[in-house]
């Protein structure tokens, strides 16, 4: 019994967020026909998402970088391999690590900030008010939102690549002793184009996700400012849970299609 | 003409309304009375298609506006304004940004132009100057009045007012009245009117009717209200807490 109630409650929430990903791509070729896209709510939306996240995802990005020289760098020292260093970190970070980090970083402080804006927005009566003002919430609320997470999160995660290199390399030199010539080469070597695409547009999935995920909690939301707290809370575990299942399957689609047309 | 017909909903095991009937006729004043939570806010809601009854039409200027699709409730929020009971100001925007949301939106206008606009509001409401004040910087019956300028700022035809006085000080509340008369003598504007302050309702009401239990138990003008047999009505105008009417 509890199975099929689970099951049901998740093609539920399934289908919701199809539907509002749907509503939101709707309202966004419906802006750019009638030449009435909100760019100004836009460029908001990705200045705020930047501003907010940028410190963690620096220390973020930072660290994880330095903590991979450290570990991988010792290792091949040993073995002789210290050229390498600076491409396998590099390799990890664009593919893997840097999207799944700021994703999740993103998810924590943008995905909770919308679930709570829209929640407050929901339980006092604003969203209806929009709603009398001829104005669809979808339209006027989740699709700034939606594509400033999309966009903001491929920005950051170049920055994370940036500044993940750049505690790598600080630590490759003083700490492990390689010349700071030895690692980037090794980057420039190792480090393909399609690696870095193919980190970005998970990215780009994964800032749609977040996106997304917030505004449905923050639509959903009822009751008073418990309901807003649990809404806020639902929206960070439910995109980190989404991020890590649907990162495995870009990761196996990604590589399948780097081996088809790109070896 | 706003025609409701056995209009009811149900949330959960309650049933707020219970087949309402009521006829507002255009540019009338129509004052609706009831106990706190028997479903007025519900009722208003009705009408501008926010909820969605579970049985019974809506019907405006001869359409069933439960059948509507978005387009057509957008084009006929048009001309409608709502001042909700919370007043629902937009607490990011500022107080002017709230009341030229529609104007921005749906009108050409330049920005002067939506400006004067939003002043000459504000001055309407007893609040000029208060342009770039944020919502969270009002007191309530400031954004009560707030809300009231952003439910007139597109001259609409029909307007549903939730406690338009509710919280504001009785020369507020007198002047708030004057401004109705006034909309509906300059513009023949159609109202609905939530509220408890009967001295209000005496005032710019052309019809009260009383919601209890889920329907309406009377309708009819101020004299004939005050003059009703019907002790339901009796009770709630002397605001008795003994009589037939049970508080829920
Ligand atoms: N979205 C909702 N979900 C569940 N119940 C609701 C909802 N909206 C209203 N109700 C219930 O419907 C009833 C009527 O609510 P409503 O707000 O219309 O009362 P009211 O007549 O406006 O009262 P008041 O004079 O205090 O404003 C209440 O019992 C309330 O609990
Ligand atoms: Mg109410």
């Amino acid at each position: 019994m509890i199975a099929i109630k689970l099951l049901k409650d998740l093609t539920n929430l399934f289908g919701s967020l199809t539907i509002l990903f749907l509503q939101s791509i709707y309202w966004t070729i419906h802006g750019i026909r009638t030449g009435r896209f909100g760019m100004k709510n836009l460029m908001e939306q990705m200045s705020r998402i930047g501003v907010d996240s940028f410190p963690m995802v620096a220390l973020t990005g930072f660290s994880t970088g330095a903590v991979l020289v450290v570990q991988i760098g010792y290792q091949f020292a040993q073995l002789g391999a210290q050229r390498y260093v600076g491409g396998v970190v590099s390799m990890a970070m664009a593919r893997e690590l840097a999207p799944i980090l700021t994703s999740i970083v993103v998810a924590g402080r943008i995905g909770s900030s919308i679930a709570a804006e829209l929640g407050t927005m929901k339980i006092t009566e604003q969203i209806d008010a929009l709603e009398t003002m001829a104005t669809d919430p979808v339209d006027y609320l989740v699709v700034p939102r939606f594509w400033g997470c999309t966009f903001m999160l491929v920005i950051l995660t170049v920055f994370t690549n940036v500044v993940g290199m750049i505690g790598g390399s600080i630590i490759a030199v003083h700490q492990i002793g390689l010349t700071l010539a030895t690692f980037s080469d090794s980057i420039l070597q190792s480090l393909k184009i399609q690696d870095i695409v193919g980190g970005l547009l998970k990215s780009m999935v994964f800032g749609g996700l977040i996106g997304t995920i917030g505004c449905y909690k923050g639509f959903t939301t009822e009751g008073g400012a418990e309901g807003v707290g649990k809404s806020t809370t639902g929206a960070v575990v439910l995109a980190i849970m989404f991020i890590l299942a649907v990162n495995y399957f870009l990761t196996v689609g990604i590589n399948n299609f780097n081996m088809a047309y790109l070896q | 003409m706003i025609i409701i017909s056995d209009l009811s909903k149900r949330f959960g095991p309650k049933e707020v309304l219970k087949g309402i009937n009521l006829k507002i006729y255009d540019g009338e004043t129509l004052v609706i009375l009831g106990p706190s939570g028997c479903g007025k806010s519900v009722l208003l809601k009705h009408i501008i298609g926010l909820l969605k009854p579970d049985g019974g039409q809506v019907i405006i200027d001869g359409d069933d506006i439960t059948s509507f699709n978005h387009k057509k409730l957008d084009s006929l929020r048009m001309r409608m304004g709502m001042l909700f009971q919370s007043a629902a100001l937009f607490d990011s925007l500022t107080v002017e940004e709230n009341i030229a949301f529609g104007l921005r939106k749906h009108t050409g206008l330049s920005d002067i132009a939506i400006h004067h606009i939003v002043s000459e509001k504000l001055e309407m409401v007893g609040l000029p100057g208060a342009n770039y004040l944020m919502p969270s910087e009002l007191s309530g019956g400031m954004r009560k009045r707030v809300g009231l300028a952003r439910a007139i700022a597109m001259e609409p035809e029909i307007i549903l007012y939730d406690e338009p006085t509710t919280g504001l000080d009785p020369i507020m509340t007198c002047a708030i009245d004057e401004l109705h008369l006034s909309l509906k003598e300059r513009l023949g504007v159609t109202s609905i009117v939530v509220t408890h302050d009967l001295n209000s309702a005496y005032r710019i009401g052309d019809r009260l009717a009383l919601h209890y239990g889920g329907q309406i138990v009377a309708i009819g003008t101020k004299n004939e209200i005050i003059n009703s047999p019907d002790p339901l009505v009796q009770q709630f105008i002397r605001g008795e807490a003994k009589g037939p009417m049970t508080l829920l």
